[in-house]
């Protein structure tokens, strides 16, 4: 049975199921190899050392994917991501696990849509916030 | 310190790079699915896929970061070799499926200088790049924001 997340219950201060990654250096190449991104920031040590970062870094965007999985692991196959945003506050590197957390901030319906706004935001080891964003879905309704 | 943004970086805002397209095809779609690390059935199991309500396999959020686009040139002299990723922001309008034909035409939205303590003198640029399906709908809007320093 597929499990649907109805808007209905969904609540304001809600925490999402949060989403644990562990990016290692073979998944950087991988996500270079299937994103085209090549730039040697995060694959090449050496190259990433000479540009000034202590060593390789995790591309943003596969953080950015990271965060759109905690995003569409909560809402299922009946809800709909409309808009993922977030920022790079802090680089993250590879060997590290990355816990990737939200929570609901609004709800609302707008345009015949049932809506629920999340900041979201992705955790370094340590706790610390790297890179915080918002996700609003569109979620099946009762009511409609 | 010499200013960053001059008056022919002022005016390439709202210049726009020739549109490229691009075939989705499945086997792109597993491997980007594979590279984040999403198992989620849409993305790669078409009898899952089929008799979802998509009707077929469908790409993650983030897939369209896989086209190659190409993004106007930020006429800077000397040019700023050194570049970071600042973020992201996504909005979806329609499903991109496994054998759309995607185009893509990014352009320049917006400019900022700022003086960083680590890095020094950095250009924020904000480009727009809009995606559009062979039916001629968009399917989603990405402002991405680089640091060039």
């Amino acid at each position: 049975m597929v499990r649907i997340l109805y808007w209905e219950d969904v609540s304001e201060g809600m925490e999402l199921p949060s989403l644990v990654k562990h990016p290692t250096t073979r998944q950087l190449v991988k996500y270079a190899g299937a994103s085209g991104d090549f730039y040697e920031i995060h694959y090449d040590t050496a190259f990433a050392q000479g540009t000034g970062l202590p060593g390789v870094i995790i591309h943003g965007a596969l953080k950015s994917a990271f965060l759109g999985q905690l995003a569409t692991d909560w809402i299922g196959e009946h809800g709909s991501l409309k808009r993922l945003s977030c920022q790079y506050r802090g680089m993250d590197v590879p060997g590290d696990v990355l816990t990737c957390k939200g929570r609901v901030v609004r709800k609302y319906r707008e345009g015949g849509e049932s809506l629920v706004e999340c900041d979201i935001w992705l955790e370094n080891g340590k706790g610390e916030i790297t890179t915080p964003g918002t996700a609003i879905v569109a979620l099946p309704s009762k009511g409609v | 310190m010499k200013k960053l943004i001059t008056n022919a970086l002022n005016k390439a805002v709202g210049t726009e790079s020739a549109p490229i397209t691009a075939a989705i095809e499945k086997g792109g779609i597993r491997r980007f699915a594979e590279a984040i690390d999403d198992p989620n059935p849409l993305f790669q199991d078409e009898l899952v896929a089929r008799s979802s309500r998509y009707g077929g396999i469908v790409a993650p959020p983030t897939f369209l970061r896989s086209l190659p686009t190409s993004r106007p040139e930020l006429p800077v002299d000397p040019p700023l070799e050194r570049i970071l990723d600042g973020g992201s922001a996504w909005e979806y309008l329609e499903p991109v499926r496994s054998g759309d034909v995607i185009t893509a035409v990014t352009q320049i939205s917006d400019l900022n200088e700022r003086e960083s303590k680590s890095i020094g003198q950095m250009l924020i640029a904000t480009f727009e790049t809009i995606y559009t399906n062979q039916f001629g709908y968009v399917v989603a809007k990405q402002r991405a924001t680089t640091i060039h320093y």
